[in-house]
């Protein structure tokens, strides 16, 4: 994969994650606008398609989305403190570092709670 | 003076002023609103709800029964559209270098963008209490 080829550093990866993260989440807002937009259009439609975001698949899609959020905000914020004050350029590398730290400890849990309904039974602990 | 590697980091502060600059700002500020609105409203709708309880009825009477979620969200929708939208125009000028699929590209762009502002505005002010 392209990303990963060449001598590929953290400052790349980083760049590159934001990038598709970024994109990817653009085309979920054009989705949600639109099934947000039948709520008052067509109920009944909206209903319909509320039954795929609860499904097993539909969950594990927004898992992916919240990790896609969740990173995108974390290296936003790096991007921001990197840009308000350059001298931590220095360290663009610790605080991604740091980013990811903060990405598993928050992302895991969330995870958990969104995938319950799915592997709840399954680890003997209810939905 | 560090200069800014723009794969380190994000993109370089466009010189002089004008519209591109203009929208560097914006892009941050917008930036760091959605870090709250987009994660707390992901948080809510996810972790203190669930999607299976969600339904258009429930919308109408529960998560839009007050004056204020109705403005966090429209909020939301504006800050969202603008940062997403610009950020994908970032991504056409990029990687689309020719004069006509660039302008055909942006003009839907922004059509759609358009499409989307109107959408969702007109659903944040005119869902009533009930549905169905």
């Amino acid at each position: 994969m392209l990303l990963f080829r060449y001598r590929a550093r953290e400052g790349m990866l980083a760049w590159a994650f934001h990038r598709i993260s970024g994109v990817a989440i653009w085309l979920f807002v054009v989705v949600h606008v639109v099934d947000i937009y039948l709520v008052g259009g067509d109920p009944k439609a909206y209903n319909t398609i509320l039954q795929v975001y609860a499904s097993p698949g539909g969950r594990i899609a927004e898992v992916l989305l919240g990790a896609a959020l969740l990173y995108h905000a974390l290296n936003g914020l790096r991007i921001l403190i990197i840009d308000l004050w350059p001298a931590m350029t220095v360290y663009h590398r610790a605080l991604w570092y740091a980013s990811w730290v903060i990405f598993v400890a928050v992302g895991i849990p969330g995870a958990f709670i969104i995938l319950r309904p799915v592997i709840g039974p399954a680890l003997g602990i209810g939905a | 003076m560090v200069t800014i590697d723009p794969r380190t980091a994000g993109r370089a502060r466009p010189q002089g002023s004008g519209f591109e600059l203009f929208v560097w700002y914006v892009m941050r500020i917008t930036g760091v609103m959605l870090f709250v609105l987009a994660l707390a409203h992901f948080s809510i709708l996810h972790f203190l709800f669930d999607p299976s309880q969600e339904s258009a009825t429930w919308i109408a009477t529960q998560r839009w029964n007050s004056l204020i979620w109705r403005v966090f969200d429209w909020t939301l929708l504006m800050t969202v559209l603008f940062h997403s939208f610009m950020g994908v125009r970032t991504v056409v000028i990029d990687y689309v270098h020719g004069e006509r699929p660039r302008l055909l590209l942006m003009s839907a762009l922004y059509i759609v963008g358009l499409v989307l502002f109107v959408a969702g505005t007109s659903v944040v002010l005119t869902l009533p209490d009930k549905v169905l």
